[in-house]
This record gives structure tokens, sequence and C-alpha cells, in this order.
């Protein structure tokens, strides 16, 4: 265990190496053009050399990558090249709309894909279960905002449940309204994860009906679905695990369309309106976090996977 | 004969069947729309607009009075540009990175083994903001963007399976006839790989038609001139309250699309692999972009 959690940490380093080095040199390749943005178009060269001299960007390329780094290492994201606020200290605020729309879309997903993949499996070939399995094709290839304007119009329009857009402007000091506004959008990204997820449910609880400890449980007097669900579905738990990460990947993309579709000021819409203006030294930083986010979810949730499921301990 | 069995082995799957009607129907629309399509798609008509649907406006019209069906007609045109064009760029990358990580010196082999992991795991709109960052936003930012997210993908798929099939008989027997190899890799290797990529390559297609769609939402794909899904979408968001009806359309026929595309891959996997069985079928999980 310990021998895997090193080389998995090593290869975690490797990857917020790359990446950080890939988006750095990615938005680094037209390095006139940084400064021309900001001066504008009527700048004189020695504006755009003074700009370039404030942001470091007349150094060498590694130079201005060491000091990033170093930056970040120290907990400074740079700032923007527009307004000069700093990275970190708006992602932090950000947050406070992205991560619990994240947790509750995750929660949504969680809620549909488990009891309904289960059953999907349980009926496999019967005409309910594959009622779900086409339903959840079919919804998991709805584009996101697409979902969104249906639920809005269902149920912020017709029946006025919910709002159609916006956060409110106290922010969390009204959890009751802050939350309503969350709801809608979580659940249209939830909605649509959940279908994915539903299907990876559903093969792994078919997976395990298979197994021998089940059939065994089966022989020994419980009924079958009695013995799946005391003795699979501890398998089927671990299974959805292991695809933990790539739902994360999922909730973020899908946050950026739908912070936008429903105007959440969260990281989404920042980022969106950050590529938009090209600041770019902005967006490096917004796009390293998510990144590196998305990378050390997968880290945790192998490492966890490891340690929980007896098989993978046997393995070594 | 055999030749083309999987494609009768395809049709006979229901999943196969659908999927592969629904790709060449969009096909056909989208080739069709270049010569005909039942109005101008971005004809203004003020006194007309916001028709309901009816005749002549089968689906309505919209805010400007542009025929609905007719834009999603040409729109379809653009879909299908953007989702082949995917597929292209996902193939060369996942062919060069795939035969970088099977063929070469071990160390090259080991280190671009691990550059594919850690590319899997930036999400295809991480890469899209990326580009569109620096570049701006146009259609190409879908294509690349997919192409390289897929890419990688297909490039994991297919290495293992490179490996397997450079240590089979023909292959060895090629390289003994004196075949280089390039020609080996040409000739021998990538046809025995072509159906898994086939495969990844109808999922990259179902990606690229979410991608076009999202990105063109958040104005990173399609330009205003051009006739698209996503911006339809985006134009007819403002008016939602007031006409929710004409939203429909636009996300009824990206959800038509992905769908057969997505059941096209399932279908050809299973067509194409006759070792799978219909429980590993179920495997497959899509990912979702936008």
């Amino acid at each position: 265990m310990i021998r895997y959690a090193l080389t998995r940490s090593a290869l975690l380093l490797l990857g917020l190496f790359v990446a950080s080095a890939l988006i750095f040199f990615t938005l680094r390749v037209l390095p006139g053009d940084v400064a021309q943005l900001i001066a504008g178009i009527n700048s004189t060269p020695e504006q755009i050399a003074a700009i370039q001299q404030r942001l470091g960007l007349d150094q060498p390329l590694p130079v201005q990558y060491a000091t990033w780094i170093g930056g970040i290492l120290t907990g400074d994201l740079g700032e923007s090249m527009l307004t000069g606020t700093p990275v970190a200290s708006e992602l932090a605020q950000k947050a406070q709309v992205t991560i619990p729309l994240g947790l509750l879309s995750m929660t949504v997903a969680i809620v549909i894909a488990l009891p309904f993949g289960v059953l999907s499996a349980i009926r496999r070939g019967r005409a309910d279960g594959t009622a779900l399995n086409v339903g959840a094709q079919a919804v998991a290839a709805v584009p996101v905002v697409w979902a969104g304007m249906m639920l809005v119009v269902v149920f912020a329009v017709w029946l006025g449940w919910l709002p159609a857009q916006g956060f409110p402007r106290s922010g969390w000091s009204d959890p009751g309204a802050a939350l309503r506004a969350l709801l809608l959008p979580a659940i249209t990204i939830g909605v649509i994860e959940g279908a994915m997820l539903l299907r990876f449910v559903r093969s792994a609880t078919l997976q395990a009906v298979g197994e021998d400890f089940v059939r065994t449980a089966a022989a020994k007097g419980l009924t079958r679905t009695q013995a799946l669900i005391r003795h699979g579905l501890p398998t089927v738990g671990l299974s959805i695990i292991t695809v933990l990460g790539l739902q994360v990947a999922g909730i973020i993309v899908g946050a950026v369309v739908i912070e936008q579709l429903f105007t959440l000021p969260g990281i989404g819409r920042m980022l969106v309106a950050d590529v938009s203006n090209r600041d770019l030294l902005k967006v490096q930083g917004e796009l390293l976090v998510l990144t590196s986010f998305v990378l050390i979810v997968g880290f945790l949730v192998d490492l966890a996977h490891r340690a929980i499921d007896p098989r993978q301990r046997e393995a070594e | 004969m055999t030749r083309f069995a999987w494609l009768r082995r395809l049709w006979a799957l229901s999943t196969g069947r659908f999927g592969l009607l629904v790709a060449a129907g969009i096909a056909v629309v989208a080739i069709a729309a270049r010569f005909w399509t039942p109005f101008n798609p971005q004809r203004v008509d003020i006194a007309g607009r916001w028709a309901p649907p009816g005749w002549p406006h089968l689906l309505g019209t919209d805010g400007s009075g542009r025929d609905i069906l007719s834009l999603l007609m040409a729109g379809a045109g653009t879909t299908l540009r953007v989702a082949v064009g995917a597929a292209v760029v996902a193939t060369v990358i996942g062919i060069i990175l795939a035969s970088l990580g099977a063929l070469t010196a071990r160390w090259i082999r080991e280190s671009v083994a691990v550059v594919v992991d850690i590319l899997i795991a930036f999400p295809v709109l991480i890469i899209a903001m990326m580009i569109s960052a620096v570049w701006g936003g146009s259609l190409w930012v879908v294509i690349i963007s997919v192409g390289i997210g897929f890419g990688v993908n297909v490039a994991r798929v297919t290495r293992p399976e490179l490996r397997r099939v450079l240590h089979s008989d023909f292959v060895l027997a090629g390289r003994a006839s004196g075949l280089t190899p390039f020609q080996n890799l040409w000739r021998h290797l990538l046809p025995n790989v072509a159906p898994v990529f086939i495969v990844q390559l109808s999922w990259a297609m179902a990606v690229a038609v979410l991608a076009e769609a999202g990105l063109s939402y958040l104005g990173f794909g399609a330009p205003v001139t051009e006739p698209s899904w996503g911006l339809l979408l985006k134009d007819l968001q403002a008016y939602i309250t007031v006409y929710p009806l004409t939203v429909v359309w636009p996300g009824l026929a990206i959800t038509l699309t992905v769908l057969g595309l997505n059941l096209l891959g399932d279908g050809l996997r299973e067509a194409t692999d006759p070792t799978l069985s219909p429980r590993r079928a179920a495997h497959h999980v899509p990912e979702v972009v936008a």
C-alpha cells in the first residue's frame, strides 16, 4: 500500500507539472499579444514595454514559468491583467457558489443513479428495466444547456416553484434563498450526470450478480435479490468510487455551462468571462486550479479504492 | 462477403440499426440543406416572427422571423462538419500516440503512456477554453479540442490492442519477409486495430456534437453568421419564458444526433468484437462535455 501510494504520488506530481506547463506554454504562444491586449490598439511601443516589464513578460519563458509556479506554491495565483485583482481571492469568493453547486449536483446524481441503476439491473430484460436503461441512454445524450432550459420552462415558468435565474446578492447570509437559487441548476447537472452514472451502476450490478459469492449466498437460502443487496452491493459501491473522478470532471464542465445559463456568480461563469476578455494571466490561474482539482480527486479516488477494496490488496 | 459481415451484424442489432439510421439521416439532411431548405435559413422577416408551428413554417419561426426548420437543416451541416473534423483530428492524434506508445523503444513507450494518462484528465471543455483564450472562438476550437481530447482516449484504448497484434504471427511474418516497420504498421497492424478505433470515433463524434452545441452556446464555437444548433439555443434562450416551444426543436435535434452516434458506437463494438459479452458492452459511458 505504501509503495503504491508513493508511486501514485509521484505520478500526481508529474501530472501537476505537465498540466501546469501545458497551460502556461499554450497561453503564451503569443507573448507580445498579452501586453498589446492590455495597452489597447493605440498604444506606443514604450507603453507596451512598460506593461511587459510590470507583468514580467520581458523575462524568458522558463523564468516566467518558474516565477508563476513559485508564486503558486506560496498561495499567489497571480492577478488579473485587466483589473489587477488577485486571482486567488476571487476564486475563493466564487467557490462559495460553485462548490455547493457541485456537491448538490453530485448528491442528485447519486440519489438517482444508485437505486435506479440497481433496479434496472435486477429487472433486466423486463419492461421496466429496459425502460430505465433506454431512458438513461437518452438522458445522457441531452445537452446540459437544453436540459436546463427545459427545467426552467417547467419549474420556473409554468409552476413558478423555483427562480429561473440569479443568485441572492447577499450570498449565503440568506441560506434558504441561496439554496433555492442553486436547486434547479444542481438538478440539471445531477440528472444528466446521474443518467451516466446509472449505466455504470447497472453494469457493476450485473457483474455482481454473476460473482461467486453472490451465487453462493443465494444457494445458501437467500433470495437472489437479498443476496445481491447484502453481498453484491459493496462491490457496486467500489466500482462507483472509481468513476467518481470522471464524475467530478463532468460536473465541473456542467457547472461552466449551467452557471452561464442561470447567471450564477461562480467559477465557471468567471472563467467564461475571462476567456472572452482574453485575460490570459487570470485564465491561466483558473485553469490550473480546475485541472489540479481533477487530478487530485483522481489521485484520492485511486488511493481510497486501493485501501478499501480487498481484491486490490491481494493483488500486491 | 465476409468483409462486410460486421455490417450485417450491426444492422441486426437494434442499437446499431437505430444509430446507423440516425447518422445516415443527419448526413443526408446536412448534404441536402446545401442545395435546398424550405426557406433561406438567414432570411429575416420581422412581420412573420414567432410564428407557431404550422404551414408554411413547419416548426415555426424565431425572433427575427427565420424559419426554424431551415435553420436546423443548415445547422446539421455545421454539426456534421465539426463531427467529421473532430474524428479526423482524433484519428491522426490517436494513431501517432498509440504507435509511439506501442512500437518504439521502451523509455519512449512508457513516457508516452504516462503523458496520455495525464492528458486524459483534461476535460474537452478545458482544452477548448485554453485554445479560445489565445486564438478566440471558432468552429476550429471545437474540432481541435474534441480531436485532442478524444485522440488521447483513442490512443489509450488502441495501445494495448496494438501491442497484442504486434506479437501475432502475421506481423512477424511481415517483418521476416522484409516489410519496413512503417509498411508493417500500415498493412497489418492498423487494419487489425481498426474496429476498436472506429468504435471510439463514433463516440468522439457524439461528444463533438455536444461540444459544438455547448461551446457555441458559450460563444467560443460557431460565429454568429454560421447556422448552428448551439447558437440557436443561445438566441432563443432570452425568449424562453414567452416562446418555450421554439427551444424544444434544436435541443431535440442535438439529443437525437448524440443518441444515434452513441448507439452506433455501442452497436459497432458489439458487431465487430465477437468475444464481447453483452454484459461488458454495458460498460461504456460517454463523457459529458457540454
